[in-house]
């Protein structure tokens, strides 16, 4: 893989992630990540929404009128949710039905129009696929890392499997009540977006 | 670029039609599996709320079809409480329910039901062909969605057996705590009418005693006062007067009997 193919599909996850430096997609980010297993089906739902629509973007970019660019856009994004929505009805009923309007809800995500808008209508279908799936796992990063947290900390329980056993089923672990709420995203996101740029300090915004 | 006004129409007219058709054929050649799974979800959660199934294990298809063997479907006659002779297999509740001819207004209440069915459908759970449950459908309003679940009730016709919910859009991890069992499991044993039969439960905010100690109490969910709210209100109606009052008191006396 060429230098340029790697830098477009890892920058998003820690130079350029869509939710830490640009802090697109907070919504679903805060909703769904209560759990580890509906934010897992909720990134691959996004992943696979942004690398199709960037790639069916790029692929008609040029024949695209300029003036009614943000529609075709959405209309193409739009059919691929509702497709991924069906999809998971279809097949992970039980799941689907935990994320309920989130899925829908992934038409508004502005990292898939922010990438299709600022990527994939200036560049190749395959720079594209790429782009969508960089910017897809570093949504997933920050998703998987956040519902980590919450579950284990809110919870005890990683994937619904009991890793802190709970004092109210007779372990020793008090769980703690405010990373159950979309609340504690939040901050956990915070602290992320912190500890990103205390890393990485060009992503500091400058002051005034 | 500039382009010419036809090329603009023409050329959104046809994204439109592609999309369309991708949006059609998925939803087309999917629905079977959909509507499986959402039959097959009823049944599950007919189960979960009578207490013959658990969440945890992950039951197959025809696990579900074999322990429902022991379970009959009856239409029965909301206002009178009897049981017609409609085919359960074919009746659908929410259909009813939109049909001026099979329903009316409902009365204003809390629970935001709209229409009021004039026949419900009902699963009683059958222990040597003697009825010993009777799951009862409970629908209505929460903070963003209708919740639709389902009551097992005891054959005293008082006592909960387990409660159940099948669809709704509250937000996961608060109002969507519905789902948990953890919640769930308060609520065996509590009462859902008090001494004069009227319908007395209620979810409350905080934890509720053990059903010994407060009978008609259940405990509320963290940050969900609507949805808790929604639930009390819910079940006032369908084990109201407007609701299921009259069945659970005929299934009451036919099991004293």
């Amino acid at each position: 893989m060429s230098e340029s193919y790697r830098k477009t599909l890892l920058d998003p996850l820690f130079e350029s992630n869509p939710i830490a430096l640009q802090v697109l997609g907070i919504c679903s980010a805060l909703a769904v990540t209560s759990k580890m297993e509906t934010a897992l089906v909720m990134c691959l739902a996004v992943i696979s929404v942004l690398a199709l629509s960037n790639v069916s973007i790029s692929l008609i970019r040029n024949f695209i009128p300029g003036n009614v660019r943000i529609i075709v856009q959405l209309t193409i994004i739009a059919s691929l949710v509702i497709m991924t929505d069906q999809v998971l009805k279809a097949y992970v009923y039980e799941i689907s039905k935990q994320l309920s309007v989130f899925v829908g809800l992934i038409i508004t995500n502005c990292i898939i129009m922010g990438r299709a808008e600022a990527y994939a209508m200036q560049n190749g279908p395959f720079d594209s696929l790429l782009d969508g799936l960089g910017n897809g796992l570093g949504y997933s990063a920050v998703l998987m890392a956040t519902a980590f947290f919450r579950e284990l900390l809110a919870q005890g329980t990683l994937f619904g499997h009991v890793v802190l056993p709970k004092v109210s089923d007779g372990g020793w672990y008090n769980p703690n009540g405010i990373l159950g709420i979309p609340a504690g995203a939040f901050f956990l996101i915070g602290f992320f977006i912190w500890a990103l740029r205390v890393w990485k300090t060009d992503q500091i915004e400058a002051e005034g | 670029m500039r382009h010419s006004a036809l090329y603009t129409i023409l050329f959104s007219a046809a994204v439109c039609v592609v999309c369309a058709v991708l949006v059609s054929s998925a939803a087309v050649s999917l629905k079977e599996d959909q509507l499986r799974n959402a039959a097959l979800d009823k049944q599950r959660n007919v189960l979960f709320a009578a207490g013959l199934a658990d969440p945890a294990d992950d039951l197959a298809g025809d696990e579900i079809q074999r322990i429902f063997d022991n379970i009959r479907p009856v239409v029965i006659e909301l206002e009178t409480g009897v049981e017609t002779d409609m085919d359960p297999s074919t009746f659908d509740q929410s259909k009813a329910a939109r049909d001026p001819e099979t329903s009316r207004e409902a009365p204003p209440n809390r629970a935001s039901v709209q229409r009021l069915p004039r026949h419900a459908l009902v699963y009683e759970v059958l222990e040597q062909g003697q009825p010993v449950l009777t799951v009862v459908p409970i629908e209505g309003y929460g903070l963003w969605s209708t919740l639709y679940g389902f009551l097992a009730v005891e054959s005293d016709a008082v006592t909960v057996r387990g409660i159940t919910y099948y669809e709704h859009g509250e937000t996961p991890g608060l109002g969507g705590e519905v789902d948990n069992p953890k919640w769930k499991a308060v609520w065996p044993g509590r009462k859902i009418y008090d001494e004069n039969g009227e319908p007395a439960i209620r979810v409350i905010k905080g934890t509720a005693d053990p059903a010994s100690e407060a009978p008609y109490e259940v405990d509320g969910l963290t940050g969900a006062t609507i949805t808790g709210n929604g639930v009390t209100s819910m079940l006032d109606f369908w084990l109201g007067e407007n609701g299921f009052q009259a069945y659970l008191a005929r299934f009451g006396e036919g099991q004293a009997q």
